[in-house]
């Protein structure tokens, strides 16, 4: 297959968003609590954002995005009340093929010529464990938005940086990114490594 | 009646030959269309998976096909054709069925070598895997490239077939398209007891 964007490439997956998520949480005891990470901080280009698509017959396309911003803030008194923003930017994604990517890039999938950004806004966080949340936001990406939600674990803090590991399945259908289902799943699984600096 | 006899072609022959032409008229339109015409590209994605399941499905259907070549019995070759025009006639359905074979292979080759690995899920129901071949670029255009040339070759026998077809229905006004079509069975059956071909036998000779 060689012409343009071939098929389908098996792209078809796609995608979505990344939504961050953060929470604090904290872990107890001799550990520090959560007044140590409380704070504002961005997030920094050494995060990653990878995401896997299954496909029938076991196996997939995975991939990470390789542009995106954001922000959040961990309440000082109460982690239930802290927030984050995150902005993906999906012309970035990156899967080892450029063809899967034209593909991901194209109106089967982003339409990064229409929406260039998938962007996430917390409006719920919970805390769920010593170092762990659920942070619940709205995902708005290719026009529609709608509720998602990731889990959060504290992986490590210090004074100036914060990471967490953040987990979440997507359906992408919701989104008009339905293509190449059922052979590749209709969810994308999101395992993402978010560093945050203090600001 | 299913099987063939000296006089034509019986159900099982007609039914496949028929069943295939046109899943093989589908799959040429469909391969131009997905490759060829500028789509959208989810429905180009879909259409590409149609084609290698339809594709499966003709490869199925063409290996029965051959086996039931080999093993059933073939009608006289119709009266009134020369030596040249029956051999002609012969060698043509061989490279048609072999073709027949060769072209969906190849299309699986090209699934299975794509370093897209996109699985082929029949219809949706189950996977056939992919041929063990390694993946790579080259091997991919490669084999695109076999499959586009036998896909066309098979395009160019077809409408030869045809036309030669239709050249003995419309000019010669034989028996060649007639023992082929269903009508043509229950009349060679009538025929056999008859002892006259009706087909024939209404028609003015050239
Ligand atoms: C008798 C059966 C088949 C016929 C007549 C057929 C015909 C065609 C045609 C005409 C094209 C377009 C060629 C071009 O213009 O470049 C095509 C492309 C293609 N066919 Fe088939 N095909 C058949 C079976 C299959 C099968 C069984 C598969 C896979 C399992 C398959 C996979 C493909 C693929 C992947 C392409 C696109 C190649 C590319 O874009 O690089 N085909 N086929
Ligand atoms: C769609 C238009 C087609 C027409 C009008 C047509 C017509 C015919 C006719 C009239 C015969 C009988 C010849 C005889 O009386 O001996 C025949 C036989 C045959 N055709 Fe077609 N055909 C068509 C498409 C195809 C296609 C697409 C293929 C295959 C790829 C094909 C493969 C064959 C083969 C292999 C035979 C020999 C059958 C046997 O001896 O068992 N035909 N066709």
């Amino acid at each position: 297959m060689t012409l343009r964007l071939q098929p389908s490439p098996r792209a078809v997956a796609l995608a979505l968003l990344a939504a961050m998520s953060v929470s604090p949480s904290l872990a107890v005891g001799a550990a520090p609590n959560l007044a140590d990470a409380a704070g504002n901080y961005g997030i920094t280009s050494a995060s990653r954002i990878h995401f896997t698509v299954a496909q029938a017959g076991g196996g997939g396309i995975a991939g990470d995005f390789g542009k995106f911003s954001g922000s959040f803030r961990i309440d000082r008194n109460d982690v239930d009340h802290s927030t984050v923003e995150f902005t993906l930017y999906p012309e970035s994604v990156k899967t080892g093929g450029k063809r899967t990517e034209d593909f991901l890039k194209s109106s089967a999938v982003f339409d990064t010529a229409n929406y260039s950004t998938v962007t996430f806004r917390s409006t719920n966080v919970k805390q769920t464990g010593p170092a762990t949340a659920a942070v619940e936001g709205t995902l708005t990406a290719r026009g529609t938005s709608r509720k998602e939600r990731f889990s959060v674990t504290l992986l490590d803090w210090n004074r100036g940086s914060i990471a967490f590991n953040i987990r979440g399945n997507i359906h992408r259908s919701p989104y008009g990114m339905d293509v190449g289902t059922p052979i590749y799943s209709n969810v994308v699984e999101f395992d993402m490594n978010i560093k945050g600096q203090r600001r | 009646m299913l099987r063939n006899d000296k006089a034509g072609f019986g159900w099982v022959t007609i039914i496949l030959h028929w069943t295939i032409a046109a899943i093989i008229l589908a799959l040429l339109a469909l391969g131009f269309i997905m490759r060829r015409v500028p789509i959208d590209p989810v429905l180009q994605f879909s259409l590409y998976q149609w084609h290698k399941s339809l594709g499966f499905t003709a490869l199925g259907l063409a290996v029965v096909r051959a086996l039931w070549h080999v093993v059933e019995l073939h009608p006289k070759p119709p009266e009134g054709l020369s030596p040249l025009e029956q051999s002609a006639g012969s060698v043509t359905h061989i490279v048609l069925m072999g073709l027949a074979l060769a072209v969906p292979l190849a299309g699986w080759a090209v699934a299975s070598t794509s370093t897209l690995n996109i699985p082929s899920f029949y219809f949706n129901w189950v996977v056939i895997p992919h041929l063990p071949m390694a993946k790579s670029a080259p091997a991919e255009n490669l084999w695109t490239l076999v499959h586009m040339t036998l896909a066309y070759l098979l395009l160019a026998f077809v409408t030869l077939h045809v036309l030669a077809a239709l050249y003995h229905h419309f000019a010669r006004r034989d028996d060649v398209l007639v023992r082929m079509l269903p009508t043509g069975s229950r009349r060679h059956k009538r025929s056999q007891t008859a002892g006259a071909n009706p087909v024939i036998a209404g028609r003015k000779k050239p």
